[in-house]
């Protein structure tokens, strides 16, 4: 099945003076970046063991410049439906501002030299890993799921939920059941996160031809799949308490935001009409933003405590 | 008969330096990563010799 609009005819405007400094910056998709800086530095924080702070601040500089070169070869590929989105349309490519080979360019740079000085600087583990990461975002989500089937953000979540466990690797140079749990959180969160954004931006991805589950499966069962995949996210969520990675501050932080998604992706799934709708499943992508973040946080906070020994 | 002036993009020389300046920094950054990087590899050891 290919609904998507590709159109590799399509020309972009053109810049004549030349990209911005920033442009390219965009390019990089600087908020995805901080979210993944978040959740590796997390992920090298819980480690067991120690790594040197230098090597440590270089590692999680790689993993900032993978995560920005992935998402430089997702708007190289993606450009002639992010034109067609009014959320993506202002990009550096849609909008003329960046030709599509020099983002090409500058992934395919980037990549190679984040993966490389990975390994040279932690261990090749680590590096193997984050060279996974990007080809599984790139190519994987970007170029076949995304288009293809209304599960694209489910499979292609594990792109984003891989950063912790490379944060992990780099520290200790293998992959635990830890580092699988934090990689199960977040891959669980993806779903509802992005299926709550496409309820409310379902004419955009339907303009682009993007196979999104409410596009394809509607949204009564859209908001099942919701309510569903919050319930598995929550009860993922108290397992670091359950088997002694976490204590109490964290398990009650897990639990008490939790109950707040649950409660969010109930309402959105009560809902009836479109205007409610729309407004219920913005509120729960807004808050299941705060809600990782939380959660993450909550992870660090817990351990520093452990730490320093003030709670069992 | 006087012909309309070419048109010219006054900022374009401007972008362009501010590039140029943006690669210099990120070239010089990665050769500092580098040699800080082989320094804290070697560790203490590298003023563990004869002199």
């Amino acid at each position: 099945m290919q609904l998507a609009y590709i159109d590799d005819s399509r020309s972009f405007p053109a810049n004549p003076g030349g990209a911005r400094v920033e442009d390219y910056v965009l390019l990089l998709k600087p908020r995805v970046m901080s979210l993944v800086v978040f959740t590796a530095f997390v992920g090298m924080l819980l480690a067991p063991s120690g790594i040197n702070p230098i090597i440590g601040a270089i590692a999680i500089l790689c993993i900032a410049v993978g995560a920005g070169a992935s998402g430089a070869l997702n708007m190289w590929y993606d450009a002639d439906i992010d034109q067609v989105m009014s959320r993506t349309a202002n990009r550096p490519i849609p909008a003329g501002r960046i030709e599509r080979d020099h983002a090409l360019a500058l992934g395919l740079v980037l990549s190679a030299f984040s993966v490389m000085l990975l390994g040279l600087a932690a261990n090749w583990l680590a590096a193997g890993l984050l060279a996974f990461t990007i080809f599984f975002y790139a190519v994987i989500y970007t170029m076949w799921l995304k288009r293809s089937t209304p599960q694209n953000i489910v499979i292609g979540g594990a792109a984003g939920a891989f950063p912790p466990m490379v944060g992990w690797a780099a520290v200790t140079g293998s992959i635990t059941l830890e580092s699988c749990l934090l990689f199960l959180i977040i891959f669980l969160w993806t779903p509802p996160h992005f299926w709550a954004l496409a309820l409310y931006k379902q004419s955009d991805y339907g303009a682009a031809g993007i196979p999104m589950l409410p596009n394809v499966a509607g949204e009564a069962h859209t908001k099942l799949q919701i309510l569903a995949y919050s319930i598995v996210l929550v009860a993922v969520t108290l397992v670091p308490g359950l088997i002694g990675m976490s204590g109490i501050i964290y398990t009650a932080a897990a639990a008490l935001t939790g109950v707040g998604f649950l409660y969010l992706a109930w309402r959105l799934f009560r809902t009836r009409d479109d205007k409610t709708m729309r407004k219920a499943g913005r509120s729960l992508f807004t808050y299941s933003l705060s809600y990782l973040f939380v959660v993450f946080l909550a992870l660090i906070v817990d351990h520093a405590v452990r730490l320093l020994g003030l709670l069992p | 008969m006087t012909l309309p002036a070419p048109s010219k993009d006054d900022d374009a020389p401007r972008r362009r330096r501010r590039r140029s300046l943006a690669l210099a920094l990120v070239l010089g950054g990665l050769v500092l990563i580098f040699y800080v990087l082989t320094i804290v590899k070697m560790g203490p050891s590298v003023f563990d010799r004869v002199l």
